[in-house]
């Protein structure tokens, strides 16, 4: 793998140590321009770390990241200037008003008055107009986030990274901000997105890279990712009062108010074997219902339980 | 609303013409003296006033004794070691506190992300500590100058010290700034290096009225240097030689320069 312009982001052997905690071993994947990127993970699984690399703001032990193109340590200027990168924590400067800490951002990069349109622009849509002149210490911790997105926005960087953002914001300011990011992938920005979120995984990315334990386990679209898991859930509700014959009690996943969960392998398990082990015992369904897995079931699946067979195409 | 304006497929080299390195030290400066000048009570009035108290204080208690120089009584000798040791003080605590402050805080990571090089963040800290010890300078010397009349005998030797100086204590603060991870480690960077070498550096005395042990002392310390080829500004006459003295702070200025420079190319402490 090298650094190829085609690519925003491109990540090749990255190795880093914190004592004896080997926080990222090996990671490499490239992220194309225009993509919308989902980061996944457990806490401390390595995303932070790998963004805080990035953004050069810790140095890799091995490995090398480019930016469009740009090595971020050998070109660390450009590859700055090209991303934006919002910091997981709630981070803030109290000795300055939102305006002035958007327009001091700005200065950092090299954007002088021109940005400032930009800046108001990005206040009316992050909904913080009125807090334009407010001092950063009473701004409320959801206000502070959105000043830190506009912040790693003020220089129109091709490349964005958002480490959680929606971490402890309420629901309606959560979907304004999938709205803005919707809004700057639309525009041609590739977004990186970590979150715990994992329907706002499902809905808003593209492809999705799990990482676990500093490695990558997983790296696919969406799509392929929710198709490959081999399992889909049935759940039943007897009618009358039976015990479940033997054969079908191994692949019980659940059990909720008198329903049965079925946790069904595609290949090995059809639903109507499930119904003929059922008709054969004596027993009478009341309700039937069948869910496709969502991303929580393969995260689940990837992350928790090793000793289950991983998913096909499971990066090693 | 109107659309914003986002690059979309702008190539990236094209892209980044749009930004200039000259704003963004500007920026910093603007803003390394904005904080300060926020706080212009903290930092220059309260600075100015405890200084003028040790002028008061000194000049009735050793009122009468013989003058220092010839020609140069004790209240005019005393002037400018104290003017060279507040600026040794206000510069050391400008850098020093707004890094460790802005690394407490956590925002830090705004200038680390940005695009900012070593020599940036190097000039933008350092004119803003000399921007503070000119305030702090001037005004001292205005209130002094009421009371006490002072010559002025070398105006570019006293220019150059002054810079030299502050250029040095601002870089010792960067430096200070960089290594410390709390307000202890700066407190103590203060209290067992920075005022035990200003006060130890003949502000209040000729250090030719010092003991030959301390006399011999008085020798390494760089502050000494500094005052004394401050006050050659002034009087035209000094402990050492003004040659000796620019040497001096000059040596000193180049080698915390290097070592600052250094910390921030590799991003020593700051870049984990
Ligand atoms: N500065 C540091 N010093 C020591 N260890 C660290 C440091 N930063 C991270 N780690 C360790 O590195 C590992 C990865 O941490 P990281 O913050 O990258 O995880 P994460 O995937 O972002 O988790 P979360 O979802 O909780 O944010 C963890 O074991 C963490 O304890
Ligand atoms: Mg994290």
């Amino acid at each position: 793998m090298n650094t190829s312009p085609t690519d925003a982001l491109s990540i090749d052997g990255v190795r880093k140590a914190y004592g004896k905690v080997q926080a990222l071993d090996g990671v490499g994947f490239n992220i194309r321009r225009g993509e919308f990127f989902g980061l996944l993970g457990p806490n401390g699984a390595g995303k932070s770390t790998l963004i805080n690399i990035i953004a050069g703001l810790v140095r890799a032990d091995q490995g090398r990241i480019g930016v469009l193109g740009h090595d971020t340590v050998r070109d660390w200027r450009s590859a700055r200037r090209l991303i934006g990168v919002v910091p997981q924590e709630l981070v803030f400067d109290p000795f300055f008003k939102v305006v002035d800490m958007l327009r001091i951002q700005a200065g950092y990069y090299g954007c002088g008055r021109e940005s400032w349109p930009w800046i108001d622009e990005m206040l009316v849509k992050l909904d913080l107009d009125s807090k334009r002149n407010a001092s950063m210490r009473t701004l409320s911790g959801g206000m502070k986030r959105r000043v830190l997105i506009a912040q790693a926005l003020v220089h129109r960087p091709p490349v964005v990274i958002l480490d959680e953002p929606t971490a402890g914001v309420d629901v309606e300011l959560r979907r304004t901000l999938w709205g803005f990011m919707s809004e700057l992938h639309a525009k041609g920005t590739t977004v990186v997105l970590t979150t715990h979120y994992l329907e706002e995984a499902q809905d808003l990315c593209e492809r999705i890279a799990i990482i676990d334990k500093g490695k990558v386990r997983v790296i696919e679209t969406t799509a392929q990712l929710l198709n490959r898991h081999p399992f889909r859930f049935l759940r039943i509700k007897l009618a009358n009062e039976g015990l479940l014959p033997e054969s079908l009690r191994p692949l019980v996943s659940g059990e909720k108010n008198g329903s049965i969960e079925l946790r069904l392998d595609r290949e090995k398990h059809p639903i109507s074997g499930v119904f003929t082990a059922l008709r054969a015992a004596g027993l009478d369904l009341e309700d039937v219902h069948t869910r496709e897995p969502d991303l929580e079931d393969i995260f689940i699946e990837l992350t928790h339980d090793h000793s289950r067979p991983a998913v096909n195409g499971g990066v090693r | 609303m109107n659309q914003a304006k986002l690059p979309t497929d702008l190539a990236p080299e094209a892209d980044l013409a749009r930004f200039s390195d000259r704003v963004g030290f500007f920026t910093l400066t603007a803003k390394e003296i904005k904080r300060f000048w926020n706080v212009l009570g903290q930092t220059v009035t309260a600075p100015v006033v405890t200084a003028l108290l040790y002028l008061l204080v000194f000049a009735q208690a050793m009122k009468g004794r013989a003058p220092v120089y010839p020609g140069v009584d004790y209240t005019e000798f005393l002037v400018p070691g104290l003017v060279m040791m507040t600026v040794i003080q206000n510069a050391f605590a400008n850098s020093s506190s707004s890094l460790t402050q802005s690394k407490i805080m956590g925002n830090l990571v705004f200038l680390l992300m940005a695009p900012l090089g070593a020599w940036e963040w190097f000039a933008a800290y350092v004119t803003a500590a000399l921007v503070r010890a000119v305030l702090v300078a001037s005004a001292m010397l205005a209130v002094a100058l009421l009371f006490v009349p002072l010559p002025l005998h070398a105006p570019l030797a006293l220019l150059a010290m002054f810079l030299l100086s502050g250029a040095s204590l601002a870089v010792l603060g960067l430096i200070a700034g960089i290594v410390a991870s709390k307000f202890d480690h700066l407190a103590a960077f203060t209290n067992f290096i920075i005022t035990p070498l200003s006060f130890l550096s003949g502000v209040f005395y000729s250090v030719h009225a010092l003991p030959p042990f301390w006399y011999a002392a008085s020798h390494f310390n760089p502050f000494f240097y500094m005052i004394d080829g401050f006050r050659y500004g002034f009087f035209g006459q000094a402990d050492v030689p003004i040659a000796l003295s620019l040497a001096w702070a000059a040596g000193f200025l180049v080698l915390l320069s290097t070592i600052c420079l250094w910390m921030l190319m590799t991003g020593y402490k700051l870049r984990r």
